[in-house]
């Protein structure tokens, strides 16, 4: 690479100016979702762990999961589950080298966005 | 790495409001990014009242009034004026552009402008572009072939030509590159959706006789792999290529030649 002075150059302002896409969004949400779940299998092992431990470690470990902070964030790991299983799908669509298309991408999108509530919501009322 | 904020001398700072031009009819707000090497100030946002009753429609014609009538320190790069060079790639409204194709009627509001996103400034609006230069370099992008030289030219058939449709229109203006987080966080060895999609095209190039070569130099954890299908490249490539599409194509072909 030419090697050149650079000096004491700033750097163009990147991510507080570049406007929010569709793709790029449900790009970070597929990472969000993700890393989320990690946090949400902790909790429901150790749930598990308590449960195997004695009675009296399960009621602190169910009276957290049940309460409704625990139920909000199950809740949310519903969606992240529904969320991250489609965008994988979309993924795998994707690494055929198929449907992307801006078009279809953006409607697979939407697809995986919508279709995540919906099932979300399913889901929710049937537990 | 990924740094989501700037550094200390990159953040901007609000600048000068320059005087509206008496008489105008039809004002339009322009606020643009303006750094200079010439003091050690940061970089700030200068705000501009464009007439643009007596302004051409695109973005360009009102920075060439702007530089011509108001500021002339005002600094961008330029050329054709028509889409072919590349040259006035900038962030228009939050997405990569060429101001020269790019109407101020597309844009509501106030039209703000800054130099491509997350680049080292030159002045103002122009960035530097020796690295992404370097990676298109580096692809090796010209006909690479073995054979004896034929007789007259290499022959295509027209299907084999069809395959460069959609990859050859590519005027290097790096908005894609610019555009892709991947690239922000990484673009020191991520190749970037320009270089890829050069890449691509002369990896399908029918006379190219180095696809095994090419692919081996793009065997990398970096170089290639750092694309995530953020689709930012295709979105806002002003000529309506898609660098995406092109990169998951050479993702398939390593995959292919394993198998």
């Amino acid at each position: 690479m030419a090697d050149v002075n650079r000096g004491d150059r700033p750097l163009s302002p990147h991510l507080s100016i570049y406007r929010p896409q569709l793709t790029s969004i449900t790009s970070i949400l597929t990472r969000i979702t993700g890393n989320a779940l990690i946090v949400s299998v902790l909790l429901i092992v150790w749930w598990l762990f308590a449960a195997s431990t004695s009675e009296a470690y399960f009621d602190i470990a169910n009276a957290v999961i049940t309460s409704w902070m625990g139920d909000v964030v199950l809740s949310l790991s519903v969606f992240a589950l529904w969320y991250h299983l489609l965008a994988g799908v979309r993924h795998m669509i994707w690494d055929q080298a198929l449907m992307l298309e801006l078009k279809s991408a953006e409607a697979l999108g939407w697809i995986v966005v919508i279709l995540s509530i919906a099932l979300s919501a399913l889901t929710i009322l049937v537990l | 790495m990924v740094q989501l904020t700037l550094p200390k001398n990159s953040r901007c700072q609000k600048g000068k409001t320059w005087p509206k031009s008496n008489g105008a009819t039809e004002l339009r707000e322009f606020q643009i990014y303006r750094w200079s090497p010439d003091d050690d100030d940061n970089p700030r946002i200068d705000t501009y009242f464009v007439d643009m009753s007596t302004c051409g429609p695109m973005v360009l014609d009102a920075l060439i009034k702007i530089k011509g009538e108001i500021d002339p320190t005002l600094t961008f790069r330029r050329s054709c004026r028509e889409g072919i060079c590349g040259s006035c790639a900038m962030n228009i409204d939050g997405t990569n552009t060429l101001a020269c194709i790019h109407g101020t009627e597309e844009v509501k509001g106030k039209i703000k402008i800054y130099p491509l996103p997350h680049m080292p400034v030159i002045k103002d609006l122009i960035p530097d572009l020796t690295h992404f230069y370097a990676q298109h370099a580096a692809i090796m992008p010209w006909l690479e072939t073995k054979t004896n030289l034929p007789a007259k030219e290499w022959q295509q058939s027209i299907e084999d030509r069809k395959k460069l449709d959609g990859l050859y229109e590519c005027v290097m203006c790096a908005s894609c590159s610019t555009a892709c987080p991947s690239y922000w966080w990484n673009g020191d060895r991520y190749l970037g959706p320009a270089a890829l999609l050069h890449a691509y095209r002369w990896l399908i190039d029918s006379r190219d006789e180095a696809t095994g070569e090419r692919l081996d130099d793009l065997e990398d954890p970096f170089k290639l792999y750092r694309c995530h299908t953020i689709m930012n490249c295709a979105k806002t490539c002003p000529k309506g290529l898609n660098p995406a599409k092109a990169i998951a194509e050479i993702k398939k072909m390593m995959l292919e030649r394993t198998i």
